[in-house]
């Protein structure tokens, strides 16, 4: 070495690139360990990572979800069935809407009223239900899309998601966490030119599906990042549990909305998209077309809605009449008791499950006779979908890493309960 | 609707099938729980059952069970077993879901594993075993999931506290908790 690359080393404590041997500027072979998240600017929630690379190529993998676990189930047991609504919108908190109506039914299951309903209230619960998808889905592909770089879709499906939570807030009062359903019935009925906002809406919306996708569909590094990436097979799949748009898009022609048609799913006719190939670009388009067929939907709700009351007559579950409840003493105290004492499911245990916005959302519930559940139990789509997202990343590069989360969709809320 | 299912196994495991239920039209199969991984792998390969598709386990632990409106002998004792893993399973193919329950003595709180047959047991098992301190026998990778390898007892367990925390960083804002639980290993 010479005297100036020592004198070099000294002042800079190291050795100066140009002074290098070939031999000290090459990689270490060995592998290396690499922590993705708990907070990670790319990533959908809070869910760390820690990945063995080989250079830039994952080698292992180990997914640790929990950071926003904030006891669903604990809490549940201790409060009554309706106070659970508030809870479940936490759950996946871009379709609360869909959670609200999965609790309600697994607890009507319970209670013997499954099927008897008002139909005004089952087509109230398919539109927010809908709506509420449109929405997840254009969180998921929109967010995505961001993540790749196209910013622009990104605002523009955002854009279309605000028109959105507004006519929902419109109906329930709140934005994002509506508690809006009940169980037997919805908290109230849709506002007043409900049906004209919606439809206006529906029409914007397409419009801007139509801008996006040809923002997107053929874009080169949009495409080129998608094709081909974290691909599934139709076998893998279905070993693993997936469902909703992730199994779809693998082939897998499963949606319990269709196959085992709750509310009034089978009143309306919609198709359900299926991918080929099950890598991450299905999984967008398969999205993007769900949007399509939830629209589709929304469209005949809103010309076969009948009027008609929107609480179950049935004393166990709904209030009395607020006049009655203010001036006779057998209308309050059954307010009393409702309130204080929460809705009295017989003993016994159900599992209900209806199509999230990610796949089948379904809860489990154990009931004592009380107005708190014995144990309630959320089979969260995300969690499942999460489990293979470590066979997913297999020999990926990490900047994989990013689009394959993007597309599981994975929702810490639901995910970590 | 899947009361076939629920006869035939009954008609295949006369031994392994402590009693069969429809409730709620959920078909509900108690099993024994030396005989769990004979009959799952019997519901998923034979070609009548084709029960390919898992949806969730999870488990449910009976000690405060006091239900109201049914015969004092309903409630839970000590001669009972304390928790219960249920498996629900799905078939795509038949579009039919069976649920097998398995009985788990608080004494010896292990359940055969069924990840090895369906993937998604895996991380369902860690977190029933997170939640619930059930050991599943020939599991791949049992770990906890959600919560901290620090942590003490079983939080989904009647006898833990709601209001106990046990946060893994010192916070000085959260009062120090007495509340203790005493957990059998």
């Amino acid at each position: 070495m010479s005297d100036t690359a020592t004198l070099k080393q000294l002042v800079l404590g190291r050795k100066d690139v140009q002074d290098l041997s070939d031999a000290e500027t090459e990689l270490p072979p060995d592998l290396m360990t690499v922590n993705m998240g708990p907070s990670h600017p790319a990533m959908h929630g809070t869910v760390r990572i820690v990945l063995t690379v080989d250079g830039e190529k994952i080698v292992k993998s180990d997914v640790q979800p929990g950071y926003l676990h904030r006891c669903f189930e604990k809490e549940s047991e201790h409060a009554t069935y309706t106070q659970v609504f508030p809870y479940t919108d936490r759950l996946n908190y871009v379709s609360p809407m869909i959670n609200n109506c999965g609790w309600a039914m697994a607890v009507e299951k319970l209670m013997g009223l499954t099927e008897k309903l008002p139909k005004r209230v089952e087509y109230i619960r398919v539109i927010v239900s809908e709506m509420s998808r449109i929405t997840d889905h254009l969180t998921c592909t929109g967010a995505s899309a961001m993540e790749l770089g196209a910013f622009t879709a990104f605002l523009y499906f955002l854009k279309a998601r605000e028109w959105l939570y507004e006519l929902l807030e419109k109906v329930s009062g709140a934005r994002l966490t509506h508690s809006y359903i009940r169980v037997g019935g919805v908290s109230k009925d849709l506002p007043p030119g409900f049906h004209d906002d919606l439809t206006l809406c529906l029409d914007k919306i397409e419009g801007v599906i139509v801008e996006v996708e040809a923002m997107l569909n053929t874009n080169k590094i949009f495409y080129d990042r998608m094709v081909g990436v974290g691909a599934m097979t139709k076998a893998d799949a279905i070993a693993t549990g997936c469902v909703g748009p992730i199994a779809r898009s693998c082939g897998v022609d499963y949606d319990v909305r269709r196959d085992h048609p709750y509310s009034v799913y089978n009143e309306v006719e919609f198709d359900v998209p299926l991918g080929t190939t099950g890598d991450c670009y299905d999984r967008f388009l398969v999205r993007v077309e769900e949007i399509k067929q939830s629209i589709r939907i929304l469209r005949q709700c809103l010309k076969q809605i009948p009027d008609g009351p929107t609480m179950v007559d049935d004393p166990r579950v709904s209030l009395p009449p607020k006049a009655a409840t203010y001036n006779t003493i057998e209308s309050m105290i059954r307010h009393f008791k409702h309130i204080m004492d929460g809705i009295r499911v017989p003993p016994g245990e159900a599992y209900s499950f209806v199509e999230g916005g990610n796949g089948e959302l379904g809860f489990f519930i154990v009931a004592d006779g009380t107005g708190r559940p014995y144990k309630a139990y959320v089979r969260s789509p995300s969690f499942v979908h999460l489990s293979t997202s470590s066979q997913l990343i297999q020999g990926h590069l990490i900047a994989d890493v990013v689009p394959i989360f993007g597309m599981i969709n994975m929702i810490g809320g639901e995910c970590d309960k | 609707m899947s009361q076939k299912v629920l006869d035939a196994l009954q008609a295949k495991f006369p031994n392994a099938v402590e009693r069969t239920a429809s409730t709620h039209k959920d078909e509900v199969a108690w099993i024994k729980r030396d005989n769990l991984v004979e009959v799952a792998k019997w519901l998923r390969d034979d070609p009548a059952m084709a029960f390919d598709s898992p949806v969730f386990v999870t488990c449910i632990d009976w000690l405060d069970w006091n239900p109201v409106g049914v015969p004092p002998d309903a409630r839970w004792d000590e001669s009972k077993p304390r928790f219960t893993v249920a498996y629900q399973l799905r078939s795509l193919t038949h579009r039919h879901r069976i649920r097998l329950e398995i009985n788990v003595p608080e004494s010896d709180p292990r359940c055969p594993s069924l990840a090895e047959l369906w993937a998604a047991f895996n991380w369902q098992e860690r977190e029933t075993f997170d939640m619930y301190g059930v050991r599943f026998d020939g599991h791949p990778d049992l770990r906890r999931i959600y919560l901290y390898e620090e942590f003490v007892g079983y939080p989904l367990r009647k006898d833990y506290p709601k209001e106990k925390r046990q946060p893994l960083v010192r916070r000085d804002d959260l009062p120090i908790n007495p509340i203790k639980v005493e957990h059998k290993p």
